[in-house]
């Protein structure tokens, strides 16, 4: 403000011009980027370790990357070796799978995606008949891909990269939420003896790692079975992700749970509606629809830590991994191959959670808490 | 609105809910202290006191939304005790109204009335929406029918709770301070409201501090303080006459402005 003002009577000082320049291309970067001397200098700082860190990673994954090619003596631009993901790509989508049986897991995929879609979204035409595949999915899938019935029998042991990876994070996602709901209103039960099992079940769940879990069922669980009996290894594997992520599960739920108004329960209860009637019209949709960045969460989580079952011997994605690293044809190829991975998995995790951000503006019902 | 003559009375001599000797506690807290109270078909109470006498806990017993521990309630001919079913069946018949209207904020008004009849009574979808819509227009909002409690003022939304309430076609219903969270504008469209049901001859109990709507409409007004049941009279005889003085003292200090 300058000093030297002119003065005016009231009601007589002139409207001013409006202001020029304030938008475009050009006003945006000044006033943001170049207001001031510190400003610009900070800019022109940042910008130059942006250039340096992008044209890096676009010169190793794109410019100086080698995509043709037979051996690692074609791989001589300086950049990434992408031909160790091209010479493996089969075994990191289905692992050890019969090479004439990849029909069955496209298949299988395809059908997931059908099974899925009525599921997620709401608003598709006959979605009651869509939701009626999505509920006999899990038995096809398991048809379709273990064999048997006319089909070649493909042992599990044989499954692995991608395949394996999404069985496990599938299954364990759709198995954990119903238990997990289970459980998160069997500890909120007035019955001693239910309360008592889910809390004990879900504090021994969460007090011993994920991997201590795997151990004791792959290799713990046939010793106290009888000779003979075996149960598969995939399965067992599935049993203990699921039962992990449902504990954590519960305790994401209880939240909701207890963040509905004691009057929604009241409400309920004096129109006369059942315990489970009250539970599954009133209480679960609300409490759900608080905690889904909580339970988005567990689902990413879970799906992430399924890879701890490379450890027990299945091929799951990091299995392959270590097997393509492993490989002398490509020694010290490991950032690629681990690269490739961790793209395969964010496509999937960014998925899950840009769903759940969609999901919870289409539940907003205008009572803003 | 005090008006008494307009209060044409449809009691009948059939007992609707039967209080002998009811005791409760919370924890030490001796809440109810051994409440005597007989309520004909089609009569309509008014249960007033200060803060803390127990009145609300009394109605929230009459649909066991709390337990009592001493003492017989019989509602509808039918005796309140831990059975489940004998729960649910006075539940169906007797309606609620809440302070906080308790709507369920994920369902639309439409959806909030159609629900219990649909799953308790086991109503078509067609004839429930049917029956709502009536209902919804008797409290004179059905263009809110496809809103959410959310978008609605307090006033709209009790409204709602009450077509919520009749839709379960209830003998009884029990209203828990039914204006006390509204804005005073909002307070008359929902007693108007409750007026109009009571000129239909429903029993109803209610909680309120409303006394003009005590003297249009109620046929017994009964004093509570520290969980016992000070006096009870036809509203002329109890704000022109009360007996006990601390009847007194509450009518002095809530009719003083």
């Amino acid at each position: 403000m300058s000093v030297t003002e002119q003065q005016y009577a009231p009601g007589e000082h002139p409207d001013l011009p409006p202001p020029l320049g304030e938008a475009g291309l050009i006003a945006w970067f000044k006033k943001r980027l170049f207001s001031s001397v510190g400003n610009t200098i900070l800019t022109l700082v940042a910008v130059f370790f942006l250039y340096h860190v992008l044209s890096a990673i676009i010169f190793w994954t794109l410019t100086g990357a080698t995509f043709t090619g037979e051996t690692k003596a074609d791989c001589d631009l300086g950049g990434a070796c992408w031909l160790v993901i091209g010479d493996r790509f089969h075994q990191f989508m289905y692992g050890l799978y019969p090479t004439d049986q990849y029909w069955r897991p496209n298949l299988t995929f395809i059908l997931m995606v059908v099974a899925i879609v009525p599921v997620l979204f709401d608003n598709i035409p006959h979605r009651g008949k869509f939701l009626l595949f999505s509920a006999i999915f899990p038995f096809i899938a398991f048809y379709l891909l273990s064999g048997g019935w006319g089909l070649e029998t493909v042992d599990t042991d044989e499954w692995g990269g991608l395949l394996l990876t999404l069985v496990l994070g599938v299954t364990g996602i759709v198995a954990s939420l119903p238990i997990g709901i289970v459980l998160a209103l069997g500890r909120r039960s007035n019955m001693p003896i239910v309360r008592t099992l889910c809390v004990c079940f879900i504090e021994f769940i969460r007090g011993v790692p994920l991997i201590t879990i795997l151990f004791m069922a792959s290799n713990m669980l046939p010793l106290f079975l009888p000779e003979g009996v075996n149960f598969d290894k995939l399965l067992r594997a599935l049993i203990g992700v699921a039962l992990f992520s449902s504990a954590y599960m519960a305790e994401v739920i209880r939240g909701g749970l207890q963040a509905i108004p004691k009057g929604q329960y009241e409400g309920a209860d004096a129109m006369g509606l059942s315990y489970w009637q009250s539970m599954r019209l009133i209480i679960l949709p609300q409490a759900l629809r608080i905690v889904i960045p909580g339970i988005v969460n567990t689902f990413i989580g879970l799906y992430k830590d399924t890879t701890l079952v490379s450890i027990i011997g299945l091929f799951d994605l990091i299995g392959i991994g270590l097997v393509a690293v492993a490989d002398v044809k490509w020694r010290g190829l490991a950032p690629e191959t681990y690269a490739f991975i961790a793209l395969l998995f964010f496509i999937s995790c960014f998925a899950m959670s840009r769903y759940s951000l969609w999901l919870e503006n289409k539940l907003h019902t205008g009572h803003k808490r | 609105m005090s008006n008494a003559s307009t209060n044409t009375s449809k009691k009948t001599d059939e007992v609707a809910i039967q209080l002998n000797g009811v005791h409760k506690w919370y924890g030490q807290f001796h809440v109810l202290k051994d409440i005597n109270l007989n309520v004909q078909r089609g009569e309509r109470i008014v249960i007033c006191g200060p803060s803390g006498s127990g009145k609300s806990t009394l109605i929230r017993c009459i649909n066991r939304l709390e337990e009592h521990q001493q003492g017989d309630i019989i509602v509808d001919n039918i005796e309140l005790t831990g059975n489940l079913k004998n729960i649910d069946a006075i539940r169906r018949e007797v309606g609620m109204c809440f302070q906080h209207f308790n709507l369920f904020p994920h369902l639309s008004v439409l959806e909030n009335c159609t629900l219990a009849p649909i799953w308790v009574r086991k109503m078509p979808k067609k004839e429930a929406e049917e029956i709502a819509m009536h209902y919804l227009e008797r409290v004179k909002i059905p263009d809110q029918a496809s809103k959410f409690p959310g978008q609605l003022s307090g006033g709209q939304q009790q409204r709602v709770a009450i077509a919520r309430s009749l839709c379960m076609n209830p003998r009884i219903m029990l209203f828990d301070e039914p204006t006390s969270a509204l804005d005073p504008e909002m307070i008359a469209e929902v007693l108007d409201t409750m007026i109009e049901l009571a000129e239909t001859g429903m029993t109803m109990l209610c909680v309120t501090h409303e006394m003009g709507f005590a003297r249009k409409v109620a046929d017994r007004v009964i004093f509570m303080d520290g969980g016992e049941i000070i006096e009870q009279n036809e509203p002329e005889e109890f704000f022109n006459n009360p007996q006990s003085e601390r009847t007194q003292k509450f009518l002095s200090q809530i009719l003083a402005h």
